[in-house]
């Protein structure tokens, strides 16, 4: 245990805070959605049907690269034959480290979920602190490397997004409820990867001469922009993404018919 | 329009101290100070309270009131119910002298492990240039005025006392982030990186950016950036095969 609020010299306060205002209630807010979120996208994930419903496919599913996934809905050919799970979770991988890594993500769950603080100026429960210098957490560095992937995950929902301007039939210059979703899931998508703190630094940041590279300063003034509003693009993408997805089960399963607007 | 304000103020010092309760007559649209100052005056002559500008600028006065790092002069009786308790308490990272003064000299040690600006020989008529947009970028980090909030509120070594030797904190950090963003400093890039090398400490949950009372965003701004330089070095595939094609492992150019 190290010594913390009652450390050498310090003034002998018991009280882990004296904070008087609603300060768990962002923790535990976050904790609830965040909570919701994972058991929803897990048994969405684990299924491995109900994914694909002409001419959406569900973004939790996309691309479908495996020789499981239903018909029509493999984009990109099924180049994976080796997997026998849900065509999910190969996919998965990318988004779910890339928000796991983010910078935005981690405050959100450093404080809900680890307490590491439960607020500012509220004592942590734990004995022995060393942040993001050892294993496992030392991997959060590979952020960037999600944003890489991140980017070719975006251009893959654009992609998904243009194909839902179809019908059932495979034509053109049709639109539905699902179509609008699926634009405004990808818009939110691309708000929220572009506002990236690694983006931002890839653009701009990290040099040392604005001056001297008109162009990048610009790129960087315009990335820093949404970075500032990074956390709220943070929160509606994760909405808008179980929306689609949800959206495309329910269409799937035959609850509901899509409602067409041309 | 005055009123009676319940007062809890720390009094004590390092060897033990309690909460002591006060009333005391305040005026509408006076500050937290104001109110210290009147007990001061008119019932505790011997209680020590920290101060000098009481315009928000020298960053002194900095406590806790109701728990949470402000500046006693910067918070307006206004912000609280006029029958809610006000409780101030010193700040609880450092060393307490007596009553609501601490010791912030942790904070004057981690400002000597800093290394000084060291600028670019002038150009031939004697002076430096720098463009605006370069100017420009470091100006917020230059509102600092040391109050040392950020560093109370860091829960690496407010809740751990044991990582204060390994970590120089936000607003060290800021001075790093300094540095290594300006164009005619040549001050190492590594050695820099390093001696930030509490950076790694850090796990971004932003409380030193929600007290400071300048309104830095010293995550978003100067933590954050650093931690990419870092990656930059040590982590980012693409960077470190650009540097050994480019042979530009002294960036120091770009
Ligand atoms: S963001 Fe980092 S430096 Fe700032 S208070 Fe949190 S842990 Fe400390
Ligand atoms: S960065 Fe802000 S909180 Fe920290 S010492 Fe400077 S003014 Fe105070
Ligand atoms: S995606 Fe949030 S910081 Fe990169
Ligand atoms: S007295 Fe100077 S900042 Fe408060």
């Amino acid at each position: 245990m190290t010594a913390g609020l009652l450390g050498a010299g310090r003034a002998r306060i018991p009280q882990k805070t004296l904070r008087k205002d609603r300060w768990w209630l962002a923790p535990a807010a976050t904790f609830v959605v965040f909570a919701a979120f994972v058991v929803y996208a897990t048994w969405r994930a684990f299924t491995g049907e109900l994914y694909y419903a002409k001419p959406y496919l569900s973004p939790f599913y996309s691309p479908c690269l495996t020789t499981e996934c239903l018909e029509g809905s493999s984009d990109f050919g099924s180049p994976i034959t080796w997997w026998a799970l849900s065509p999910a979770l190969i996919i998965l991988v990318f988004p779910l480290g890339f928000r796991m890594t983010c910078y935005y993500y981690r405050k959100a769950y450093y404080r809900a979920f680890w307490l590491s603080p439960p607020a500012c100026a509220v004592a942590e429960p734990h004995g022995k602190y060393s942040g993001e210098t050892r294993f496992p957490l030392i991997l959060q560095n590979l952020h960037r490397w999600f944003w890489y992937a991140a980017v070719a995950v975006g251009a893959v929902l654009t992609f998904d997004a243009v194909l839902a301007f179809r019908n059932e039939d495979g034509e053109w210059g049709h639109m539905g409820l699902g179509t609008l979703i699926f634009v405004v899931n990808v818009v939110l998508i691309w708000l929220y990867t572009l506002g990236c703190h690694s983006c931002r630094h890839i653009v701009g940041g990290r040099l040392r001469h604005f001056s001297k590279h008109p162009v990048r300063y610009r790129l960087w003034g315009l990335v820093s922009k949404l970075n500032e509003k990074h956390a709220r693009y943070a929160w509606l993408s994760l909405f808008s993404v179980a929306i689609a997805d949800l959206y495309v089960y329910l269409l799937a399963r035959g609850t509901i018919e899509d409602l067409r607007f041309f | 329009m005055g009123y009676d304000l319940s007062m809890r103020l720390w009094r004590g010092d390092r060897s033990g101290g309690e909460l002591a309760d006060y009333v005391v007559a305040v005026e509408e649209g006076e500050v937290v100070l104001d109110a210290i100052h009147r007990v001061q005056a008119t019932q505790a002559g011997d209680l020590a309270v920290r101060w000098n500008c009481k315009a928000g600028k020298c960053g002194s006065c900095s406590a806790e009131i109701n728990g949470r790092p402000r500046l006693l002069c910067m918070t307006r009786l206004s912000d609280f119910e006029p029958e809610e308790t006000i409780t101030v308490t010193p700040m609880r990272t450092f060393p307490v002298i007596r009553d609501l003064v601490t010791d912030v000299s942790y904070n004057y040690e981690k400002a000597k492990e800093v290394p000084a600006f060291a600028p670019t020989p002038p150009d031939k008529d004697g002076n430096r240039r720098m463009m605006q947009a370069d100017v420009e970028r470091g100006q917020e980090f230059r509102k600092c005025i040391e109050c040392f909030l950020c560093q109370d509120t860091c829960h690496v070594i407010r809740d751990h006392d044991d990582n204060k030797s390994s970590f120089a904190g936000p607003r060290f950090f800021l001075r790093y982030a300094e540095l290594d963003m300006h164009p005619l400093d040549t001050n190492d890039r590594r050695k820099l990186a390093q001696g930030a090398a509490g950076l790694g400490m850090c796990n971004i949950t932003k409380c030193c950016t929600e007290v400071c009372p300048e309104h830095i965003k010293i995550t978003d701004n100067a933590i954050i950036p650093m931690k990419e330089r870092v990656v930059d070095r040590r982590y980012d595939p693409v960077v470190w095969l650009g540097s050994k094609i480019l042979r530009r492992e002294q960036r120091n150019e770009t």
